[in-house]
């Protein structure tokens, strides 16, 4: 009896014990993280609901303010077209180079290399490079003229055609980082499903369609967190390369964001942050489904 | 048939490489090229003047004037060269000093609240800069820190993504092998220091190497938190240079993209399997 209580006791010690160092380990992040994120996202929140002093409630009122602004809505829906042009192509266009890029053969780690190399290099060092291609004198416009026998003046960057433009900088950049992620969820797949499939006569779209993509289930959720939070990014290609007043076409939420940052309109920029946060919910979520039933499976 | 299809994938591949690398070459060609073959070529994308585009893979007559100018002659860009560092390695040497014991107590220590804390970090991480940009001006004002190196160089050593990378990959090392060193008696520290860091490397690299591109190409949290231009760093102070000084522009983004590119070929491996194991599991 007496011993039993001594175990149990250098058990609880033992917890405590490991309590403390957790607690060591985790404390310097633990403030930091709270003081510089966790604290300014809760003021984001509660400025939401106040006035432009920030002393009395206001209900929903800047709500419905940026909810009615004219600007908020032509950002929004701009950040939406761009979503939804620029996720998709980039989440096929990656997975296919990643199923070309996995298969051993001569030159596998050059490629893999190359496509990759653009997700280091600077956005300001190659917006020159953009700018050759794509100014009304450019390459680009040459080329055009070559095919199709027209003289093309088109300035690709700051009038109508930025919008295709910009979605294509945004792939070019982040191709190679989604790649890698579904490299790495592609070489998790073990080889003996793939060898069974074979034995069992499968070719090869039915080994991807009933192997390869099922696995791949829970690097999808990943993909396309990653792809919507790093969307905001492409603002450092648009400012590159347009400024900080481009073509409405692609003007979106961290222009106005910027905007409203230099007059200080902070009770709009933290209503703007919440609408922010409630719209990328369902992204998360599914994502967050994706990954949970692609383990089970 | 499979002989067709293997080269197949070889040219698709080999035509998404050129896609790389002819902008790289046309970035490098025109990095060697002498100021007046340079006005030549690119008068209108340099923003003097209008005149057709003369493209060139090669420079004709190839030329190291403009980096001399750039390294010699620039006072300039050497200061806003060593602003980046200044904001970005500091940062990194934080982010390790106390992301990584954060990591290791996330992954490997039990204590209450681990799994809601952990949820907070990487609801944080996922936030776009502009969501907390105004309340994170407003404590930084408060602390006095605006127009300054730490304004960047404090909130980047908390943020919560590489203790995020390196909580997977402390997580992904083998229980058996800290249980060993249990049994030999070490202790929590002992096992963080000789088994969690050196079994953990491949996530620590991708962690660091990950923060480093995005700390060296920042651009929103300079833009709205330094007014002083002479404490800009090198992404802002590139697109001035053109203006200011054209022939020097394409030899400033080579050097602007070398630390970047040499940091990522050196890591290229543990990048990946860093990156495989954050991805793979949940």
């Amino acid at each position: 009896m007496k011993n039993c209580l001594g175990k149990m006791e250098r058990r609880r010690k033992r917890q405590g014990q490991s309590r403390i160092t957790a607690g060591c380990f985790l404390a310097p992040s633990l403030c930091g993280v709270l003081l510089f994120q966790a604290l300014p996202f809760l003021d984001v929140v509660r400025r939401s609901f106040l006035d432009a002093m920030g002393r009395s409630f206001v209900g929903m009122a800047n709500y419905a303010a940026v909810w009615g602004n004219e600007a908020f809505r032509m950002a929004a829906k701009n950040t939406l077209y761009f979503f939804a042009a620029a996720v998709p192509a980039l989440y096929l266009v990656s997975l296919a180079l990643s199923l070309l890029v996995y298969r051993p053969g001569a030159g596998q780690r050059l490629f893999k290399t190359s496509l990759v190399l653009p997700m280091v290099l600077p956005a300001a060092a190659m917006a020159l490079v953009w700018r050759i291609l794509f100014c009304p004198d450019g390459l680009w416009n040459q080329l055009l003229y070559a095919f199709t026998g027209k003289p093309w003046e088109q300035d690709w960057v700051h009038g109508k055609a930025a919008f295709p433009i910009l979605v294509s900088t945004y792939l070019w950049k982040n191709i190679g980082y989604d790649m890698l992620l579904w490299l790495a969820g592609l070489s998790a797949i073990p080889q003996s499903l793939y060898d069974a499939a074979r034995v069992d006569g499968a070719g090869e779209p039915a080994q991807l369609r009933y192997i390869t993509l099922p696995c791949l289930q829970g690097t999808m959720g990943l993909v396309l967190v990653l792809s919507v939070v790093n969307s905001f990014r492409v603002y450092r290609e648009a400012y590159l390369l347009a400024g900080s007043y481009p073509d409405l076409s692609i003007y979106m939420l961290p222009h106005l964001f910027s905007h409203w940052f230099l007059t200080l309109d902070i009770q709009k920029m933290s209503t703007a942050a919440v609408f922010l946060v409630l719209a990328s919910l369902p992204a998360w979520g599914f994502g967050r489904w994706l990954r949970r039933s692609g383990k089970e499976g | 048939m499979k002989k067709i299809k293997r080269k197949l994938a070889v040219l698709l591949l080999t035509l998404a490489s050129l896609l790389v690398w002819l902008p790289l070459l046309l970035l490098l060609s025109a990095a060697l090229m002498p100021e007046d073959e340079l006005l030549w070529r690119y008068l209108s994308p340099l923003g003097i003047g209008k005149a057709p585009v003369r493209a060139a893979l090669l420079p004709s007559y190839p030329s190291l004037e403009a980096f001399t100018e750039l390294l010699i002659r620039s006072p300039g860009f050497f200061v806003m060269f060593w602003n980046s560092c200044i904001q970005t390695f500091p940062m990194l040497l934080g982010q390790l000093l106390i992301g990584a014991p954060a990591a290791w107590a996330f992954a490997r220590l039990k204590f209450p609240g681990r799994r809601g804390i952990f949820a907070l970090y990487v609801l944080l991480m996922v936030l776009p800069f502009q969501v907390t940009q105004v309340s994170n001006y407003l404590v930084l004002d408060c602390l006095g820190l605006l127009n300054s190196h730490l304004a960047l160089i404090l909130p980047g050593i908390w943020s919560t993504f590489p203790v995020f990378i390196m909580t997977r990959s402390f997580e992904a090392v083998p229980g058996a092998l800290l249980e060993a060193a249990y049994l030999d008696g070490a202790g929590e520290l002992q096992a963080f220091f000789l088994v969690g860091l050196p079994a953990g490397y491949p996530g620590i690299v991708t962690a660091m190497v990950l923060s480093f591109i995005d700390a060296w190409n920042a651009l929103e949290q300079p833009v709205a938190y330094l007014k002083d231009m002479s404490l800009w760093p090198l992404s802002l102070y590139l697109p001035e240079i053109v203006s200011d000084k054209a022939a020097v522009a394409f030899a400033a983004g080579i050097v602007m993209m070398l630390p970047p590119v040499l940091l990522y070929l050196n890591g290229e491996g543990e990048l990946e399997q860093g990156l495989a194991a954050s991805g793979v599991k949940e």
